[in-house]
Formats: C-alpha cells, structure tokens, sequence
C-alpha cells in the first residue's frame, strides 16, 4: 500500500523477493524532510530495489509505503534520451509553461547552460550524470533517489560531481536517499549511513561531522572502519 | 558514408602530432581532400566503361552486347518517342499502390505486435509462418485468383513489402532499452507519452532499415511482376525489346532499374540524415 506524504519517508515492512530469494525483509526506514541518507550494502543486498521499491517503479513490492508526491531518481547510467535535446531531456514529463526557461535554470545549476541544445551524444560521461542531476532537480523534489549516480565516472569527475550534490542539496533541501558502495562517498554525503545485508537493515551510523567533511579528519577514519568492517571487509586490508 | 576502418581519421593525427594549423586552411585541405576522394572513386567506373566500349568496338564481346555509346543513343530514342516515360509511369505507379498497400500493413502489424503483448500472440506466429514462404512463388496464385490486369501486379509487391517492413518495426520496438522506458516513466511520462518520444524514435533506426529492404522487394517484386501478361510498364519495355533482339533497349532498361534502386535508397538516407540528425553525434560534433 503506497500513501502519499507530504513530508519524508516512512516505510513500514517493505519485503520484496525474487521466485525463493527474500531480498528485502520487513524493512521499517524513515527519513526525515531534508535529510540525506546513504545506503551501503554488499553487492546483491537490495540497496537498489529499496530504492525502486521507493521510487515507485515495482509494484510488486509489499509493504507500508508513506512517500512524498514528487520523487526522482537518479541512476548510475545517465539514461537521456538520445534523440532528444539536452533540454527537452530534462524536461521529460514535466507539463506546464516555460519549459524551456525551467529547463534552462536547471542546466545553469549544474553549470551546463550551455549545452541545452546539444544531443545526449555529444555529453562526456560527466556532463551527461549533470543533465541527469538536472532533470531531477526541475521537478523540485520532496524526495531524491540516488542510485549509484556516481559509480561509472572517473575518480576526478567522481569527486566534483559529489560537490555538485552536497551543493544542490544544501540548496534545495530534499530528502535523499543515496545508494552507493562507496563508504567515503556515504561518510562525505549523508547525515545517517544506513547498511543492509540479508534483507534487513543491521546497522545505522549517524554521521555527526561538520561539513565540508575532510577524508583525514580521525573521526571520519573512526567511522569508515566501522563501516568498513559492517560490509565485512576486513580492517587489515584497507 | 563507407569509413575506411583501417585507416585513422583523415587529418587528425598528422595535425595533433604537428604544429597548430589555421582552420581556414584546414577546411580547403579537407576540400581538396574530398574533390581527390570522388575523381578516385569516379575513376574506377571510368575504367569500365572505357574497357566496355573497347571490347564492344573491338568485337570482343560478340553481336549481342551493344556498346555503352549505342545504349545511350537506345536510351535518347526511347526517351525521345515518349515510351520510356509513359512506361515508367506505368510501373512507378504499381510500385507506389503497392508500397502504398504493403508498408501500411507492415507498420501496422509491427505497432501491433511491439507494442502489445495480445498483439504479438495474435500477430507474429502467423505472420512468421507465412514468411517463410518465398512470395514470388505466389504469382500463379495471384493471375488465378486476380486476373492478369494491375491487381496482381499491386498485391504481388504489397505481399512482398508486408515482411521487411514487420519484422524490423517489431524488433525495432522489442529492441528499445528497457531502463529508458523505466526512467521515462519515473519522470511522469505516460502511456501514449511512452511511445511517441520514447519507444518509436528508439526504434525509429531499425524501422528505416526496414523501409529500406522493402523497397528493394518492391523493385524486385515488380520485375518479377511485369514479366508476363503486361502491356505497358518498363518490364513491357524489356520484353518488346528481348522479343526483337534490341540488347541495346535491354539495357537501357536494366540502367533504369539500377538508377531506381539507387534513386530510393538516396531517399531512404536522405530521410535518415534527418529523422536520425541525434546519431551524427556519434560521428561529428
């Protein structure tokens, strides 16, 4: 059953599975308006269809969904349209007036103005991950669904794009859910880290560091080894 | 459009490795590039014909093989008295009746069945069971059951044009990538929205190529069509002209087919070149 919130998320018994394979276990979560949470996991743990489940894209998910009205999600692979325009790409789905001029002000915040009129093919990988960024930000969501965004690009263009993000969210304030496998990725990001494995949620680790966070700050290590070692990867081999 | 694989790009290494080049320049060296490019490619058919008219005039091909120059004066008389083009008339407006028939019917099963799971069940295995089916062995069902006039001729080609056009509508719109749909659908598009900005330009490459095989049936399928029982209609032209010994009009008619073929398949890119403008991208910014 999916109720539709005006404020955050609140999920109550989320359990999805393929044929015998429980991949998400009675999963109660809440996230608050505004707040950005990250979702770690091992690969194969259900981050991403928690996250689906919450954008609203499987219906055969069951459980207690309480989501806000405006969600979007953005996914590891950019997934512009090709045959249409940078701009009409971001606009995909949004009615109303001054299309153009909304898209265009989305563009400008992630600093591709300039390419409005350009083809999706002609975007380096970065570029595109932006237009993508931007065609969430145009429908000013209550809720923004990270799914990996950063997983396909280069370490460089990787850590501008995070910027981009901490930037936009301290503008906008949507709640987010960021799913990664990336722990400094989460400990940069997010205000709760959360981990799942066998289907349920086992831990939560509040980061409390001010921000902009540095990667040598001795909390940070404290907390990237506890993260660590809840994925299982242990201590001596990082 | 041919891209000589082993070669790298013309022009970019020699002008990465040395120093900066004026873009002026650059621009009449990429023209006199191209102007070299097409004298070269000319040259090659140059070649034959020349050897062509030699052998002829030399009398190396034997009596029944006219030289290109008496194809042309073949060509000048028939176009002249006025029969080529009153038989190309003939014969275009067959072949458009029939592409007019074929491709409708083609696109409209491809919809069906792409975009409908009901369709599919009820479309597909049908329409695959008859395409196995070579349909020019159905012209002496067609003269029984048509008649020997324009009808059969018509159905002929829209059979043949039915298939090509289908299966890549079909595959064309089965092929389109999934995580499009999915993420268009999260942004708020609906059903109808689905298909007509995603499904149909995705599947648009593919059913160009379909349009452009059909076409190349329908030329077939009118040779095929004209060969017997017909009164007008350039495959006419060639029986007369077989009937009398006029290689030289034979030919003349085969040159017209080719310029046909050549003719619609110049269309079909022109139409890519357009509809497909976003794939450029790929190539040249």
């Amino acid at each position: 059953m999916t109720v539709t919130l005006h404020e955050g998320v609140r999920v109550r018994g989320l359990s999805r599975s393929f044929g015998d394979r429980t991949v998400l276990d009675r999963v109660d979560l809440d996230i608050a308006p505004g707040e950005f949470v990250a979702l770690l996991g091992a690969s194969g743990s259900g981050k991403s269809t928690l996250l689906r489940a919450l954008g609203g894209l499987d219906p055969q998910a069951g459980g207690d969904l309480g989501l806000p009205d405006r969600k979007a999600v953005v996914y590891q692979e950019h997934r512009l349209l090709p045959w249409a325009r940078v701009w009409k790409n971001v606009v995909l789905g949004v009615k109303g007036p001054d299309l153009k001029a909304r898209a265009v002000a989305a563009l400008t915040e992630v600093g591709l103005k300039d390419r409005a009129e350009a083809w999706p093919l002609t975007l380096s990988g970065g570029e595109s991950q932006r237009v993508a960024l931007a065609r969430a930000l145009v429908r000013t969501p209550q809720l923004l669904l990270l799914d990996e965004p950063f997983g396909a690009l280069d370490a460089l263009t990787r850590m501008k794009a995070q910027e981009l993000v901490a930037d936009l969210w301290a503008e906008h304030r949507p709640a987010v859910l960021l799913v990664t496998h990336d722990v400094e990725e989460a400990l940069l990001l997010a205000d709760r880290a959360l981990l799942l494995a066998d289907g349920r949620l086992a831990e939560e680790i509040t980061v409390d560091l001010p921000r902009p966070r540095a990667l040598d700050h001795p909390d940070f290590v404290a907390l990237r080894r506890r993260l660590l070692s809840g994925l299982g990867v242990e201590k001596e081999n990082r | 459009m041919s891209v000589d694989v082993l070669d790298p790009p013309a022009g970019a290494p020699a002008s990465a490795a040395g120093p900066p080049v004026p873009a002026a320049r650059r621009r009449a060296a990429a023209r006199s590039r191209s102007l070299a490019r097409t004298a070269r490619r000319l040259s090659g058919l140059v070649i034959v014909l020349a050897a062509w008219q030699a052998g002829a005039s030399a009398g190396l091909l034997g009596s029944t093989t006219p030289s290109p120059a008496q194809v042309v004066a073949a060509a000048g008389r028939l176009v002249e008295s006025g029969e080529l083009a009153a038989n190309l008339g003939v014969s275009l407006l067959r072949v458009l009746k029939g592409l007019a028939i074929g491709l409708s019917a083609g696109l409209v099963l491809g919809l069906a069945a792409g975009l409908a799971r009901l369709g599919e069940d009820l479309v597909d295995a049908p329409v695959q069971a008859v395409r196995m089916l070579p349909h020019l062995a159905l012209v002496p069902l067609f003269i029984i059951w048509f008649g020997i006039g324009e009808t059969s001729k018509v159905s002929l080609i829209a059979v043949g044009v039915v298939f090509p056009l289908y299966i890549n509508v079909f595959h064309g719109i089965r092929g389109v990538d999934e995580r499009l749909v999915e993420s268009a659908r999260s942004c708020g598009v609906g059903r109808f929205g689905l298909i007509t900005k995603v499904v149909l330009p995705g599947a648009l490459p593919q059913i160009l190529v379909g349009l452009r095989q059909a076409l190349g049936v329908a030329w077939l399928s009118l040779v095929v069509a004209e060969q017997s029982a017909t009164s007008a209609g350039i495959g006419y032209l060639i029986n007369q002209a077989t009937q009398f010994m006029r290689t030289d009009e034979v030919f003349v008619v085969l040159v017209v087919y080719a310029l046909l073929g050549l003719a619609t398949d110049l269309l079909v890119r022109a139409v890519e070149r357009r509809a497909l403008a976003w794939r450029r991208g790929l190539v040249a910014r």
